[in-house]
């Protein structure tokens, strides 16, 4: 949208007077907040006895960075961006908007060559497959909490359950990877419903509630069906996919000989990695398609208003459901796909900080969006492996990165939303139709 | 009256715990008639629009619709979604209800909810792109724009609702319930907020959608300018009670009615105040 190009008062700036206010009360806050956590300090004395000793020289250097810092935002920060936002003409500014969809292409195809270009990096290879999970993940997600506007903090269930039900239907029946996907798929989507119907009436914070419990119930059964699931041993040795009957080893029937190349335990890797990549480009086009139908305008309609959607002869009870077995099944998908790659899975890997993690990238990459959860995901699962050294201070710059996101673009990184339908111009209109494509994997 | 009823409200009691919201009412709303509904604040007039639609489940009492057809739905035993899908009521809400985050054109096709779920072979066919389902849905959007048309507002079918001004969200909120195609439509103060020529066009517009499009109206409105011009049949209610029921002239001139918009006059009270004391 064109903005004018009017110098208005910003109602922010502040003069120099109320700039230096700001910073000492910001001064103040930091004295309270580290006197007791930097000034002071107990140490063990040459007796064995606690000494108290006092480090009030570093408590008067972070208070004095805290002023400073806070007069230089309130002096030059806010002047700098506000400036800049209005030095940027509104041409660059739709172009940058049109460039999203290029973006989104991009994205796709980078995602598609990454095995070419980091197929002697087992571990970015690696990272890339974990990525592309967590955009599958985010995906399923998205469809329950961006679209119907429930808030699921249970969502790791369904990712156990689609990775138990691989993991057992493939031991039991010996059945292939194939066949036993779109099973786990569906079993999940059942534990969708299954969880679905006691939350029906439920909205907002309560909906959350039950959900993180029913994603604790399911870990719990997990770890306490000894008989089924193996408890806290978990599965091992689950049956590792092949590519058409063909499997990755060595043998003279492996995929190599078949065709004629030297073995090498990378093809797997590659193989995995494609085979995620085609789930999580199907779980985009099936979300993508839907929002078009009156299944996806009935989800964002229960978001805006449940009460109006039941005054409009929407069936809300079956428009949640539908919500949840969709979401569920995707998650099943990924779990069944996450069993296959790591061979073994125990409850250990369905704690509730996966939940929250695939919630943080569906919330930070902008509800409803799939471009910006694809975005998300990369980053930081990204973040997290660029961070890894500095293991100590990840959780910290996580946190800081959360904070700066939720002040600045509190919709998330790609926070527009596009219509499901235009009144100009038909079904798919041209600029729908780029839309529709955008938000690949990662 | 000769006009057939198409709804008719049969010794309806709402209770809510000690609360008596509605006590013992019984009227009739005629087929192409405009019902209003009128008494001071707290009457009633909104719940027993929550019961028609669904929303409450009555007390006590028996809610009858007649479609033109013959064909008759007992509302009190029907659940919200099924009144409006089945026995074709839609309604407005006091505080527009809109879908703010979606376009105006998304907002009237939410409306078509139930012929397009059809049409879309409840998704699965919609997801492999029928035909079928792109007709239906060209056939809907047509609708929609036909309505957005009515209530002029057909060059911001691609706005999100919420960016409207007040008065053209409520003009939407009618053009989205006329969208279900009601049989009987439900407006809970229609006219609240819009300034004289505004309400002047809504008047308007409701004859209009009655004669054009054969529905009844069931109307609750403050508004006595667009009550008294408009209806063709009032109820009164207060505390939950029914006081009168007629033409607009017939209500103007009961001295019921008078005494509830108006009070009772002086010397009354000082003589309840004396009932009250002995």
């Amino acid at each position: 949208m064109p903005v004018p190009h009017v110098r208005e008062p910003n109602p922010k700036r502040l003069d120099g007077i109320a700039a230096l206010k700001q910073a000492a009360r910001a001064a103040g806050i930091a004295v309270g907040l580290f006197v007791l956590l930097l000034g002071v300090r107990t140490e063990q004395g040459p007796t064995g006895a606690l000494v108290i000793t006092t480090r009030f020289g570093l408590l008067a250097e972070i208070v004095a960075a805290v002023f400073l810092l806070s007069l230089a935002r309130s002096l030059v920060w806010q002047r700098v961006v506000a400036d800049f936002t209005r030095l940027v003409p509104a041409a660059v500014r739709t172009a940058a908007a049109g460039l999203s969809h290029h973006l989104a292409r991009a994205f796709v195809v980078f995602a598609l060559l990454a095995p070419v270009f980091f197929y002697t990096n087992r571990y970015l290879l690696d990272l890339a497959i974990l990525i592309v999970t967590y955009t599958m993940l985010g995906f399923g997600l998205n469809i329950v909490v961006g679209l119907a506007g429930l808030l699921d903090l249970g969502y790791v269930a369904f990712y156990a359950v689609g990775a138990y039900s691989y993991a057992l239907i493939a031991q039991t029946f010996g059945l292939s990877f194939w066949i036993c996907l779109p099973l786990a798929g569906i079993l999940a989507a059942f534990a969708g419903v299954l969880l679905g119907f006691p939350v029906l009436r439920l909205r907002g914070d309560y909906l959350a509630i039950v959900t993180l419990g029913f994603g604790e119930i399911i870990r719990l059964i997990l770890l306490n069906w000894q008989s089924l699931t193996g408890g806290p041993n978990g599965i091992s040795g689950i049956p590792r996919p092949s590519f058409f009957g063909l499997p990755f080893n060595s043998s003279p029937d492996g995929f190599a000989a078949t065709f004629g190349l030297h073995y090498s335990p990378t093809h797997r890797i590659v193989f995995l990695y494609y085979v995620i990549l085609a789930l999580a480009l199907l779980t985009n086009w099936v979300t993508l398609r839907l929002r078009r139908l009156p299944i996806g305008r009935a989800w964002e309609a229960l978001r805006e208003d449940e009460i109006a959607c039941r005054a409009l002869g929407v069936n809300t009870t079956n428009t949640k459901l539908t919500a949840f077995a969709m979401g569920a099944m995707f998650g099943g998908l990924a779990g069944a796909f996450f069993a296959t790659r790591q061979g073994f899975i125990s409850p250990e890997s369905f704690t509730f900080s996966e939940s929250a993690l695939v919630l943080a990238i569906v919330v930070l990459g902008g509800m409803g969006s799939q471009l910006g959860v694809a975005v998300a995901a990369t980053v930081m699962l990204g973040g997290f492996e660029l961070f890894r050294e500095f293991d100590q201070y990840r959780m910290l710059v996580f946190g800081l990165a959360m904070v700066a996101i939720v002040i600045y673009r509190p919709r998330g990184l790609v926070a527009t939303r596009a219509p499901s339908i235009s009144g100009r111009g038909g079904n798919v209109p041209a600029g729908l139709g780029r839309n529709a494509r955008s938000g690949g994997a990662a | 009256m000769t006009a057939t009823p198409i709804l008719a409200v049969e010794h309806l009691t709402m209770r809510f715990g000690g609360l008596l919201a509605v006590s013992d009412l019984s009227f009739s709303a005629s087929e192409r008639h405009i019902t209003a509904l009128i008494g001071p604040n707290g009457a009633g007039k909104t719940t027993l629009f929550n019961c028609i639609t669904g929303f409450y489940r009555p007390t006590v009492g028996r809610l009858s619709l007649v479609h033109p057809g013959g064909a008759t739905f007992l509302l009190e035993r029907l659940s919200e979604f099924r009144i409006a899908k089945e026995a074709r009521v839609a309604r407005t809400f006091q505080n527009v209800r809109l879908f703010a985050g979606m376009t105006l054109l998304e907002n009237l096709l939410v409306a078509q909810h139930n012929t397009l779920m059809v049409a879309s072979g409840f998704t699965v066919l919609g997801l492999f792109g029928a035909r079928r389902y792109a007709r239906a849905e060209a056939g809907a959007v047509d609708k929609a724009r036909y309505w957005l048309d009515r209530v002029g507002l057909a060059d911001r079918a691609d706005d999100p609702a919420g960016a409207l001004p007040y008065g053209a969200q409520r003009r939407l909120e009618i053009a989205r319930a006329m969208c279900t195609d009601p049989v009987l439509l439900c407006l809970d103060e229609p006219a609240a907020g819009l300034n004289n020529r505004e309400s002047a066009e809504l008047n308007e517009f409701l004859r209009a959608i009655r004669s054009e499009h054969g529905i009844s109206i069931l109307l609750i409105e403050h508004d006595m300018g667009v009550v008294m011009e408009i209806s063709d049949h009032i109820v009164v209610l207060d505390y939950g009670v029914k006081i009168a029921d007629g033409t607009p002239e017939e209500v103007r001139n009961d001295p019921n009615v008078i005494a509830a918009y108006l009070g009772v006059p002086n010397e009354e009270i000082g003589r309840i105040e004396a009932e009250v004391r002995s």
